[in-house]
């Protein structure tokens, strides 16, 4: 018989803590399978966030570094200078990337780090229990704006792909979802141009990742999928944003 | 068999997405209950499956393998 | 530079060049006053020896990047000066529970606040203590002259590997800013372990996780006296002291760094009038020396700490002379230095004219 979707040899066999229905565990697939197909896992340092993906050092077979919140890409930053022959990703949520780490997000941006930063969006803080993140929507109702995401006092949501378009050292930026097997594959073919991208020394790869949160949301999986769908992506710039100049190697 | 999907009991969190992505609508919960208190979710029609595998692409918990049946030579 | 010539050198500048002779290839920093020299030659030096440069965009980012280059098992500095300093603090429990090492500068200025930028020594609590969270240590080093800053960040480098924790070499602003002649003498260093647990790639052999995290308080506690048991073994072998004119000395001073080098005048001061007084130099803060002070402790009739500070160093005195003797204590603050003479009466007035406790 012919494999047609098997285990990655890039995930380690650890089950995941997640809820079920959580994107988290389809993300860390497709990041698994392309750094088995690119031959990376032995040459990769994945830096983890703080966040209900905090322990995804235990899932994936690279080795990993487990940074402070916020500070996964200044972690990167430093290892990738310290090493610059190995392939360097950080994998954040919503918070640690656009919230408390947004300074360090956009400065990495900023100097064109040879890193590739996996930004996971689900517009809300899932480990600390449903708190209003930088990405969450207007109305939306979270444990602290429990009335409803209100422009006037709490601002906007930030669409940082969107933003970093913007800075010359980001050379890709893309942002997909994973709301359907389509998305996912879709997904998965941005991951590896932006893996690419930094094997090919271009500069900073970005890629956001629509994502849901059933259980903080209050829906169950299925309807947190159509909540994305329908909620989330019309807020969302989608597509590749921004590709190099110098299409970023071929796609074996 | 025609394709198999190998399913991994003990991974399944009942999340119901594999359900709800099945073209043909072959996959459904079941009244099993592993390990966790979940209730896995079973094959109910093997032949029909056409190993989209849209099924694994959507299981965030590497509960399933999809393989082809290899045509003749 | 040839190994073993002198040269006239400005103390942050002989730090950053101990440490590329040390073999660290990488600084990650933020310019501040009084320690922007150590940037600022690690800019332009680091290319030549084919290292790293790279100026961060904040000091909490610099941490940072000083934790990823470390975990990846290289040899990593960055240098500060007290509000910097404050701003890595939560970096610098996460570098002790991640057993990363590191070698960090603080050039300590006036306080608190936006402060001054003349010389303190007012961050030892944070450097002893533990501005960041848990139960940490880093290990505190405290040079007193532009040779020692040379000789001891060079075994700076050597601690941090040995022990895989983060040293830190503390000194005030005038240390950083003096010139003073200096050699680099050749060194032979520690016998050292590979890192075998580095995470820079898993190349034929299984993966390393380099956290700072536990999943319980069972495991918490194990983690906790590990690194519990790891701080007794520094402190039994790691707790260094210069002393002068200690041996028939009544009574002593305690102090470090420029404070050391000003008390050092009082003292001699003091011995042209006939008092026997000595100088207590810790080198390191951090093991405190209690070793040196409790061998003397039946010997010495009165002590008084003279810092750069409201008076920090002085518990940690009391701690270890424990009620045996007064201990007393003389400063200046805001970036001022006391002169010889102030600190002449003070010992008069406080430990010859009437005993404190």
């Amino acid at each position: 018989m012919k494999a047609i979707l098997t285990k990655t040899t890039g995930l380690t066999d650890r089950p995941f803590h997640y809820c079920p229905g959580c994107t988290h565990g389809i993300i860390h697939r497709l990041i698994g399978e392309l750094l088995e197909e690119m031959n990376l896992i032995e040459k990769t340092i994945g830096v983890a966030p703080v966040g209900c993906s905090g322990f995804c050092e235990h899932y994936f077979s690279c080795d990993m570094i487990g940074a402070a919140h916020g500070r996964a890409v200044a972690v990167a930053t430093g290892a990738k200078r310290a090493r610059p022959d190995r392939f360097i990703f950080t994998y954040q949520g919503d918070g640690d990337g656009a919230s408390i780490g947004l300074a360090e997000t956009m400065s990495a941006a900023a100097r064109g780090e040879r890193i590739t930063s996996i930004f996971v969006n689900n517009c809300i803080y899932g480990m600390t229990g449903g708190q209003m993140a930088p990405t969450s929507l207007i109305g939306q109702k979270t444990s602290t704006s429990p009335y409803g995401r209100d422009a006037e006092t709490m601002g906007y949501p930030l669409d940082l792909p969107k933003v970093l378009t913007q800075i010359e050292g980001a050379v890709y930026v893309a942002s997909v979802s994973v709301d359907s097997p389509q998305a996912i594959k879709e997904a998965k073919k941005v991951l590896r141009k932006a893996f690419q991208v930094q094997l090919d020394g271009l500069g900073y790869s970005f890629v956001s990742i629509l994502s849901t949160c059933p259980t903080n949301w209050g829906v169950n999986p299925v309807e947190a999928l159509e909540w994305l769908q329908t909620k989330m992506k019309p807020h969302f710039a989608l597509g590749e944003l921004k590709v190099p100049v110098v299409r970023g190697g071929n796609e074996s | 068999m025609k394709n198999l999907v190998k399913i991994n009991t003990e991974r399944c969190k009942s999340c119901g997405l594999c359900v709800h992505a099945c073209p043909k609508k072959i996959l459904g919960i079941g009244e099993f209950a592993n390990n966790k208190g979940y209730y896995v979710i079973e094959m109910k029609d093997q032949s029909k499956c056409i190993a989209c595998a849209f099924c694994a692409l959507i299981c965030p918990d590497l509960v399933l393998e999809v393989y082809r049946e290899e045509k003749g030579a | 530079m040839r190994q073993g010539m002198a040269l006239l050198m400005k103390g942050n500048e002989a730090i950053a060049e101990a440490a590329i002779q040390a073999g660290c290839r990488l600084f990650y920093g933020y310019p501040i006053t009084p320690s922007t020299e150590i940037p600022e030659y690690m800019a332009k030096k680091m290319k030549a020896v084919g290292g790293t440069y790279l100026q961060a965009e904040s000091e909490v980012a610099a941490i940072y990047m000083v934790f990823g280059a470390g975990a990846v098992g290289e040899r990593v500095m960055t240098g500060t000066s007290s509000p910097g300093f404050s701003l890595m603090q939560e970096g610098l429990s996460y570098l002790f529970a991640a057993e990363i090492p590191c070698v960090i500068v603080d050039v300590m200025r006036g306080g608190p606040g936006l402060g001054g930028l003349g010389p303190t020594q007012a961050d030892y609590f944070q450097l002893t203590k533990g501005g960041g969270h848990g139960d940490y240590h880093a290990i505190v080093i405290a040079p007193s002259s532009v040779q020692e800053m040379v000789n001891l960040t060079k075994e700076a480098f050597d601690l941090a590997d040995y022990y895989r924790n983060l040293v830190i070499i503390a000194v005030d602003g005038i240390l950083g800013q003096m010139m003073e002649p200096v050699e680099f003498p050749p060194s032979e260093g520690r016998k050292l372990e590979p890192k075998t647990w580095a995470a820079n790639g898993a190349e034929g052999r299984p993966k390393n996780n380099v956290i700072s995290y536990y999943l319980t308080p069972e495991l918490g506690e194990v983690e906790n006296k590990r690194w519990g048991d790891k701080m007794s073994l520094i402190k039994e072998n790691e707790q260094h002291f210069v002393e002068y004119e200690m041996d028939d000395a009544d009574y002593a001073f305690v102090a470090f760094g420029t404070s050391a080098r000003i008390t050092e005048t009082a003292v001699d001061m003091l011995r042209e009038e006939g008092i026997k007084v000595g100088l207590y130099r810790p080198v390191t803060l951090w093991p405190f020396p209690e070793k040196g002070l409790l061998a003397r402790v039946n010997q010495i009739k009165g002590w008084m700490s003279i810092e750069l500070s409201a008076g920090q160093m002085v518990e940690d005195v009391k701690l270890v002379i424990n009620g045996q003797a007064p201990v007393s204590f003389y400063g200046r603050q805001g970036g001022m230095t006391p002169e010889p003479e102030e600190v002449v009466a003070a010992f008069k007035a406080q430990l010859l004219g009437g005993a404190q406790v």
